[in-house]
């Protein structure tokens, strides 16, 4: 059996489209102090460091972890470093967790991030290979037709992802690290914003953001005299698949399925809509949040478009069960940190420290992030509740 | 605290140039060596696996993703990957196993750094404001760590040439080296030097490749009846990449992780070590205090190839194998990150 663990510090940065008041060293460092500060705990306290990010091409930097081992209290210390693409956010977390729960560690302190601003993520996403054919489309060119996909097959209505897209960033503006700040905005000027890839509007598309966001995770005995309420992990689970292969369901992919039925069974959850009481899910394009309510087993297949129609994921609307309560990917995506984020925020709310955007009496939360073409997945479940 | 065995190994041919091969028909003959030594068919049949690699290598996003296309990941698997080389991948599988949430784990490195400069491209991994913009290139800075290391006294040209003479020899015997032979040290101390005070001669020459290894719990080890090493101790420590602010002559995070490791709590007959550079090999045996009982770099080492990401992972692999076969009882394998060694990790692999 794995020894307990939990969230015991958050820490964030602001999230913005360019943070050029601050090197990537900076702005690492501002999250991890945070981090620290809310668990009450200083570098000499950290047994090691697990740093994730998205793509080194994102910021031009190789293996960026080295330079930055400095800035992270690292000297004399393990250090490691997790790149699962988009999903890397989530992955690192668990990667981190592990070190506590393997029993090999006491303390750890993990951080995540991507500082856009300093390179192109659509041109590192886009390098031609010698060995593929050249997709020169970026993530949303990618996942267009997949959405399209599923349009055809629930008969949702062409107003879902603006539903989302309205929901998340009223969400976004109750928190104040959100990236877009759009407490005004209306489903006509969603409508009515540039169509990036067909059916994804600009304003149904993630931002490009830079930020990072750290934690704290340390094992049972310290977490229960930890100053702050802890957020106890229940389960993690992480699944991939190959980007393409026969018979694929691109829409709904295994992976997903299969890592949500485990970390549900670690976590005791038989039905998600009724036990979580709010999810923090990778959304970066707005069709995802219907397509992720059924992978999810929230919705049953053809009818998570239903639930966002109704209102059932938003806080505003106080819906049962809030999705992406602090704005989501759709506020805020400084990719490497993206899945963290959520991972982060779930914990945020079992902790009941989630401010403006707080779910009242949460004690179960999800945290979710996906990457690649759809198929890597990282998912936790984190609890008020010890197990 | 659970025991973990490692059960198989493979490695490709260090090759300086592996032609039109893509990463996937670098990886699959690895992942089938490994299978085949344990009875296994697939990925399906461990619980985990974790690979290690560089994007920039490939000159692309997401190097590891076209590495997931050789595991036969339908149905989905669990899988992760660390930037980093493989033998971190190895630790990081560790964790899963020692968690509860695996009882066997699929590791693997790969590179094909021959797709770009090596030196140059590695020149982007020091810090981005500072020192990535003047394109000090790796070899340069380890031509720094030499001439520091000679200007002190602690080693000579041709204590460095002695180095390579003893790991081409050695490699005589290893089928996948890319460098062998017999030369002497008054010949390789002839050659003109490449980065002053290094020849090329001193420095590892870079290959493409893959390795593979698969890990497991004892009792599963047992379960498969193969022979196996314990990996009786593992840890890593990272320096300051301020190279001003270190001693370049030591190797302080080396001899870390092989205290944490209980690398003195039995003898060491073999060490294999990931030194890139002749003199680093020199760095590394005063930084850890090995001596005339060690063997040091029995396989040739990365003198004689260097498969970037999956050299460490080699590491444990070659004396894992010399364990297997009942050569020796107890070893050590190593692996190293970043400029003048700043990354250092330490396993304690000792026989069943």
């Amino acid at each position: 059996m794995a020894t307990l663990a939990a969230v015991v510090g958050i820490g964030q940065t602001h999230y913005k489209t360019r943070r050029g008041d601050v090197s990537i060293a900076g702005l690492v460092r501002e999250a991890a102090v945070n981090a620290l500060d809310d668990a009450g705990l200083g570098w000499d306290d950290i047994d090691a460091v697990i740093v994730g990010k998205a793509p080194d091409m994102f910021e031009g930097v190789i293996m960026p972890e080295i330079y930055l081992t400095d800035a992270l209290g690292c000297n004399g210390k393990p250090m490691m470093r997790v790149h699962t693409a988009g999903s890397v956010g989530g992955s690192t977390a668990l990667v981190a967790a592990s070190h506590v729960q393997s029993g090999m560690f006491r303390r750890v302190l993990t951080v995540t991030f991507e500082k856009q601003s300093e390179s192109n993520a659509m041109w590192a996403l886009s390098t031609p290979q010698p060995f593929s054919v050249h997709l020169n489309a970026g993530a949303g060119g990618y996942f267009a037709p997949i959405i399209r996909e599923y349009m055809r097959r629930s008969g949702a209505p062409y107003d879902v992802g603006i539903k989302v897209a309205v929901k998340d960033r009223l969400h976004g503006a109750r928190n104040p690290l959100a990236h877009l700040q759009l407490p005004n905005i209306t489903m006509k000027e969603v409508e009515e914003s540039m169509m990036l890839w067909d059916p994804i509007r600009f304003l149904e598309a993630c931002p490009s953001s830079d930020g990072a966001c750290a934690m704290v995770i340390v094992a049972e005995d310290l977490a229960t005299r930890s100053p702050k309420p802890p957020a106890w992990i229940r389960g993690g689970a992480m699944r991939s698949e190959p980007t393409m292969y026969a018979g694929r369901e691109e829409v709904s992919p295994q992976a997903g399925r299969d890592c949500a039925a485990d970390v549900y069974r670690q976590a005791g959850i038989t039905n998600p809509r009724k036990d979580l009481d709010c999810a923090e899910i990778y959304v970066p394009f707005s069709w995802y949040e219907p397509m992720w309510l059924e992978n999810l087993g929230f919705a049953a297949e053809g009818e998570g478009w239903k639930l966002t129609m109704s209102g059932a994921t938003s806080l505003d609307e106080g819906g049962d069960i809030p999705w992406n309560c602090s704005g989501g990917v759709l506020s805020s995506n400084p990719i490497g940190a993206s899945g963290m984020i959520r991972f982060a925020e779930a914990a945020r709310q079992v902790r009941g420290d989630a401010g403006a955007h707080q779910v009242e009496g949460a004690r179960l939360a999800m945290g979710h992030a996906y990457g690649g073409g759809a198929q890597f997945f990282a998912m936790w479940v984190v609890g008020a509740d010890k197990p | 605290m659970k025991e973990i065995a490692i059960v198989a190994f493979s490695q490709s041919d260090c090759l300086a140039r592996a032609g039109a091969a893509n990463e996937v028909e670098l990886i699959m003959p690895q992942l089938r060596a490994v299978f085949d030594q344990v009875g296994l068919n697939n990925a399906q049949d461990v619980d985990f696996v974790c690979s290690g690699s560089c994007d920039y290598l490939q000159g692309a996003a997401f190097a590891f993703v076209a590495g997931v296309d050789a595991l036969g990941a339908v149905p989905p698997i669990k899988e992760s990957h660390v930037e980093m080389d493989a033998a971190w991948a190895l630790y990081e599988s560790i964790l899963k196993i020692r968690m509860g949430q695996a009882e066997s784990a699929l590791i693997y490195g790969f590179a094909k750094a021959s797709s770009g400069e090596l030196p140059i491209v590695l020149s982007q991994q020091l810090d981005p404001y500072y020192l990535a913009p003047l394109w000090v290139d790796n070899v340069s800075l380890a031509a720094m760590q030499a001439r520091q290391l000679l200007e002190r006294g602690l080693a000579s040209e041709r204590a460095m040439a002695e180095v390579v003479v003893r790991a081409r020899r050695h490699a005589l015997a290893n089928p996948h080296a890319q460098l062998s032979g017999d030369v002497s040290v008054e010949e390789l101390l002839a050659a003109e030097t490449f980065v002053a005070p290094l020849r090329e001669s001193d420095c590892a020459p870079v290959a493409d490749g893959a390795a593979a290894m698969i890990i497991c719990t004892v009792e599963k080890a047992r379960a498969w009846g193969v022979p196996y090493a314990r990996i009786t101790g593992i840890d890593h420590r990272i320096e300051t990449h301020n190279l001003g602010m270190r001693d370049l002559t030591d190797s302080v995070s080396t001899r870390q992780a092989a205290e944490a490791a209980g690398m003195k709590r039995g003898p060491v007959q073999v060490a294999e070590l990931y030194a890139p550079f002749s003199h680093q090999e020199i760095i590394l045996c005063r930084a850890l205090g090995l001596g005339d009982e060690t063997v040091i770099n029995p396989s040739g080492g990365v003198m004689a190839g260097n498969l970037m990401m999956a050299s460490g992972l080699a590491r444990m692999g070659e004396v894992f194998r010399r364990i297997a076969s009942g050569e020796i009882g107890r070893g050590i394998a190593h692996a190293t990150s970043g400029p003048c060694l700043q990354h250092n990790l330490v396993a304690v692999l000792e026989s069943a």
